[in-house]
């Protein structure tokens, strides 16, 4: 077009980025690379390309890792792993400050490569991806140097295996190295397969950095290779960002590992509108949310919902905007939406559009290059929530809507979903966005805005979205490890019935322990009770035997028990304090219960009951102290990361002190506002079925304590598998792990089964460790201005 | 206010360059009844207004050919502005045959480009005459500021008969300015029969609203204050009258033409935008044709639905024009000076 016709035409014209400078940088590194392990490139070993995707032209050959490369790299890092843990604070910050800089220095080679092997926008690599990723090392410098004056008493963890997906591939990058490094551990990190070539130039900038050999290692290849360190005995954590599938895979396969393991899975997260809302801005917002990254983004504002009244109009303006999408080069600087990763997710997206038969499907009339991975930005409206496409994951540039009536409504359906990573809801009334923000299940809130990030604030799910959090001092935590002394726990078996022949002592009046289940004594469904043996073979009484029906309905009762969490924490405080008055009240008796259960010393007994009431006294302390805070994220507006209950919380208590255990598992828990449902000591269940008299007159709601005693393991199997429990946690013996950890897998729930414990009367077996596990931080934004 | 009486105003003017004249191709507008549930409905969240603001210029650009003739569009869609306490026939003679001929022949012709000219001048009342003189036959329109422009704090019925008499001096464009007061206040009413007002002086002169959007306090204000104005008939309206603290940025344009948006959509009826005061770089010129063509659309890509307000712009453009004709960054001596 001449000049002169594009003076009345006006159209936008091509502004492509060059990618002169990222095709030289491969053609000298590569173009075949073999693996970044111990300081240095590895020669190519069996290779595959790696593909543009916006014009299917193969970029480079990339090493599929092996076995034997896998095993090197974690030698590597775990030879580097004590000199790197040993290092001051000041030394790693120094070291994380030089790849902040040096990813500064390389920013547009970052971008352009990025672009080039993912198909994003280069404008989205440029302005978002990669000063993200500089700003995590540079805020992870300063957590480096922070570390041991702000969180004395922890360690790291040993060598992380890092597995990080396509869709933001130098970020996810940033993500998991910035904070293992920070904490001192080293790393074996593995990119995804589609889009490996910025980690490999990341490999590049270690050694520009002198980064001592093994501390960072990327090994290159697919979920295979990914699997080999996933599961290699020598990784002592494992952080995973990619599929819940794949996640959930990876739960099962580190199932009784021991590995520390945060994952961050999948969306569907709700995009709500509420009638007061700016719609313009809305509406604008949604281009962030669903089209950024040609919808391929685990926190897609994807599941849109508007409230009825104005829903028509949303949608006729939402149409206008989306005509207005421009789809193409990647590398163009005035596109909205580059290619799809892979000719596979097109495929993907396209089969579940295309059997979908439900609602109004409206595809943006948009040009789409000829070739490569494009689809046009969509939009499907008149869903239900019983729509597979409002239920399951697109990852893809495509937004479903329906429609709610109030608030409580827009609620319901935001939250009727198996996953739980972010939401946004848009409302110009402060008194609705405050109300409904913290009701969302979703690890991040975004309020009038999307898709905000940063490295001082948590992000991260709930639900089948995935546990644990990075950013800030909660994801550093994530890569660190308690110092204090723990010791193995070892079951303790029941003291044995004595021999037939000996008479039992006359009894008293028979008093029944029961199970304790919605506030109410419960006898076992089962119709089975066991008897409990003092050592001397005196018949103490009788525990019920639990089976799964109790389980079932001790979580049922736990879920109702919901108004707990929403309880102030002054009053949950002053529960506390009561229940440490009622067992003061009555301290000899279980003292006396406990010397006779377990043939302790009666001092020891003595010891047990006032550690308790302590203990008591001390979660009472904590109820309205465990503070969220507010990230100093780099906007005009907070982010709050607001500590949260879990919800229904499973636990299977410690044998070795059966009272003071019991209530250093359910104190912390229901402090935050969880409710629970414990298993008591196999051996010793009477000094918790004594204790629910107690809870009884502390005017405990009904439903937040729940006993089920029997069988650990076996009632801890149907715990961990009960989609309808949040959190496991285990402190008792002889449970099989792995087995917990793999049921547990059903709804990614977060599991802390431990095969060591502190001494129950100790300091270190209450306070923050436990405090931690009872809550989930959940990050809301809230920009603001007039 | 009928459009046949407005559509009469062409005389003055030649053929060639009557693209300056809205009411040659589309109807003014005529208004609505002050609908207070809609004004009152407007909503405009400043966070994410100035993140869409923020994130724009990475997200459009132009380059080369399309570069140059974006910016010879923004030429086109200038309003040349002199508004100064100093303001002489001469240096206001010297301003329209800067309007007549704003970028060099040569520079024009190696381009391939037509014979363009700025989109009005604008000049106080006084000035009207000679600058309508300066300009027959030239069709560019003569814009008048208007009702005790800039605090539009004189009296009332005087503000009104300036209208008139600039209209009568040969204004084909008058420039008002609202009463912030009114906004501040929450009087749309007030507002709105003060613009009606304005509007019935203006007969078929075509008049932009001055918000003076610096001095509305809240992007809320300015999205309400815009639905009023365009409620009571303004053909026009612009942000602000260069004389306040904060002039035209880009959230504030972006909360206007999103009224105008909203309007277009109620009425089927295009209001004109023009930001004014603080525009001086062709790169910003740019910036604020993608947001017409983003956010309206291709017909606010021409002066009888945009317009800049501006001085300074117009040399910093041509000085990109000849660093594309030569390849070579160019100096502000180079152009005839306005």
């Amino acid at each position: 077009m001449t000049t002169r016709e594009i003076f009345e035409t006006m159209d936008y014209g091509p502004a492509p980025e060059s990618a002169a400078e990222a095709l030289d940088w491969i053609a000298t590194r590569g173009p075949a690379f073999g693996h970044f392990i111990d300081g240095g490139f590895t020669r190519p070993g069996q290779t595959f390309a790696t593909r543009n995707p916006a014009t299917g032209v193969e970029l480079a050959q990339i090493t599929q890792g092996t076995q034997d490369d896998v095993d090197a790299a974690i030698a590597a890092a775990t030879k580097a792993f004590p000199k790197w843990a040993k290092l001051s604070c000041h030394a790693r910050a120094k070291y994380l400050y030089a790849l902040a800089r040096l990813l500064q220095k390389h920013a547009r080679l970052f971008a352009v490569l990025e672009t080039l092997d993912n198909g994003k926008p280069v404008r989205e690599a440029r302005d978002i991806d990669i000063p993200l990723a500089q700003r995590h090392f540079y805020h992870h410098a300063g957590l480096a140097q922070l570390r041991d004056a702000e969180l004395p008493g922890h360690a790291p963890i040993g060598v992380c295996g890092q597995v990080i997906p396509w869709n933001f591939p130098l970020l996810m990058l940033a993500w998991k190295i910035a904070p293992a490094l920070a904490a001192g551990n080293t790393v074996v990190l593995k990119p995804a397969e589609y889009t490996s070539l910025t980690a490999l130039l990341f490999g590049q900038i270690c050694q520009e950095a002198g980064l001592p050999k093994g501390v960072v290692n990327i090994v290159t290849g697919d979920g295979r290779t990914g699997e080999a360190i996933v599961t290699h005995p020598g990784t002592a954590k494992i952080a995973f960002t990619g599929s819940t599938a794949v996640g959930r895979r990876i739960r099962e396969q580190t199932a009784g590992m021991g590995k520390s393991l945060t994952l961050e899975l999948g969306g569907k997260s709700p995009y709500i509108v509420f009638d007061d809302a700016d719609i313009d801005s809305a509406i604008e917002g949604l281009v962030d949310a669903i089209w950024f990254n040609q919808g391929q983004v685990c926190c897609a504002g994807s599941r849109l919902l508007v409230q009825e009244g104005i829903a028509g109009d949303f949608h006729t303006r939402l149409k206008a905007r989306m005509a207005k999408l421009r789809v193409g080069d990647p590398l163009d600087k005035c596109i909205d939406m580059g290619a799809l990763v892979d000719p596979v997710q097109l495929a993907a997206i396209k089969r579940m559009v295309d059997a979908n038969t439900e609602g109004q499907t409206h595809h943006a009339p948009v040009a789409l290059p000829d070739g490569g991975c494009f689809y046009p930005p969509t939009l499907i409206t008149g869903l239900s929530t019983a729509s597979p496409l409002m239920q399951d994951e697109i990852f893809g540039p495509v937004l479903v809507s329906t429609t709610f009536r109030t608030p409580v409504e827009a609620v319901e359906i935001a939250n009727n979903t198996r996953y739980g990573l972010a939401a946004t809801l848009w409302t110009e009334n402060l008194n609705l966005a405050l109300d409904i923000a913290p009701k969302l299940a979703a690890g991040v809130v975004w309020v009038n805005a999307t898709n905000l990030f940063d490295a001082a604030a948590p992000f991260g799910g709930v639900r089948e979205s995935g546990f644990g959090r990075e950013g800030g001092w909660e994801g550093l935590s994530a890569y660190l490890k308690p110092t204090a002394k723990q010791a193995p726990i070892r079951p303790i078996a029941p003291f044995p019935a004595p021999e037939a022949s000996t008479a039992p002592e006359a009894p008293g009046i028979d008093r029944t322990a029961k199970l304790y289940i919605g506030g109410k004594q419960a006898r076992p469904d089962g119709g089975y009770s066991q008897a409990i043996w003092s050592r001397r073979g005196k018949l103490l009484g009788h525990a019920g035997i639990g089976n799964r029906k109790d389980i079932r309905n001790a979580v049922e009762a736990a879920r109702g028990a919901g108004g707990w969490a929403k309880a102030t924490a002054h009053n949950r405080a002053q529960v506390l304090y009561f229940i440490a008055e009622n067992l003061s009240a009555r301290g000899d008796e279980f003292a006396r219960r406990l010397r006779d259960l377990t043939a302790c010393a009666q001092a020891r007994a003595e010891a047990e009951v006032a550690a308790t009431i302590e203990r008591l006294f001390s979660y009472a302390a904590w109820a309205d102290k465990m503070d969220g805070r507010v990230a100093q994220v780099p906007i005009r507006g907070v982010a709050l990361a607001m500590r949260e209950p879990v919800g229904v919380i499973g636990a299977l208590a410690p044998d070795e002190a059966p009272l003071l255990g019991l209530v250093s598992l359910f104190a912390p828990a229901i402090a935050m506002g969880n409710r629970v449902v414990v298993v008591p000591s196999r051996a010793y269940p009477l000094a918790a079925t004594d204790l629910y008299q107690v809870l009884d007159t502390s005017d405990l709601p009904g439903g937040v304590v729940n006993m089920v005693t029997g069988d650990v393991q076996d009632l801890g199997q149907t715990l961990a598998a009960h989609a309808d429990v949040d959190a496991l946690w285990s402190f008792a013996g002889g449970v099989d792990a792995a087995r917990l950890e793999a049921a547990s897998s059903g709804n990614l729930k977060r599991t802390w089964i431990n095969s060591d414990a502190p001494d129950w009367l100790a300091r270190n077996a209450e306070g923050r460790a436990f405090l931690d596990q009872a809550t989930e931080v959940r990050t809301i934004w809230v920009p603001y201005g007039e | 206010m009928s459009q046949t009486a407005d559509t009469a105003m062409t005389a003055p003017h030649d053929t060639t360059a009557q693209d300056h004249l809205p009411q040659l191709h589309r109807p003014r507008n005529p208004g609505l009844p002050l609908d207070l549930d809609w004004v009152a409905r407007v909503q405009a969240n400043t966070s994410a207004i100035e993140r869409r603001a923020a994130t724009l210029p990475g997200r459009r650009t132009v380059k080369k050919a399309y570069q140059a003739a974006w910016l010879a569009r923004a030429v086109t869609c200038i309003d040349l502005t002199t508004l100064a306490g100093d303001d002489t026939a001469g240096r206001v003679r010297r301003l329209c045959a800067k309007a007549r001929q704003p970028v060099r022949a040569d520079l024009l012709s190696a381009l391939g480009l037509p014979a363009i000219t700025t989109g009005a001048v604008c000049v106080y009342h006084e000035m009207v005459e000679v600058a309508v003189e300066a300009l027959a036959g030239t069709g560019i329109p003569v814009a008048a500021v208007s009702t005790g422009f800039p605090a539009g704090l004189s009296p009332y019925h005087l503000r009104v008969q300036e209208i008139g008499e600039s209209v009568k001096a040969g204004a084909a464009e008058i420039d008002i300015v609202i009463s912030r007061r009114h906004v501040l206040t929450g009087d749309w009413q007030a507002l709105y029969d003060e613009m009606r007002e304005f509007r019935a002086a203006c007969g078929p002169a075509h008049v932009k609203a001055i918000l003076a959007t610096g001095e509305l306090g809240t992007l809320r204000n300015v999205a309400r204050a815009s639905l009023v104005c365009m409620m009571a008939g303004a053909d026009f309206i612009k942000t602000s009258t260069g004389k306040e603290g904060v002039n035209a940025t880009l959230p504030v344009s972006l909360t206007m033409i999103r009224a105008i948006r909203a309007y277009e959509a109620a009425t089927g009826i295009k209001i004109g935008y023009k930001p004014a005061g603080g525009i001086s770089k062709a790169k910003d010129a740019l910036v604020y044709l993608s947001l017409m063509k983003e956010e309206l659309g291709d017909d606010w890509l021409r002066p009888d639905l945009f317009r800049f307000g501006a001085s300074s712009l117009l040399g910093d453009i041509e000085r990109q024009l000849e660093h594309h004709v030569t390849g070579a960054y160019s100096a502000g001596w180079r152009h005839p000076m306005a």
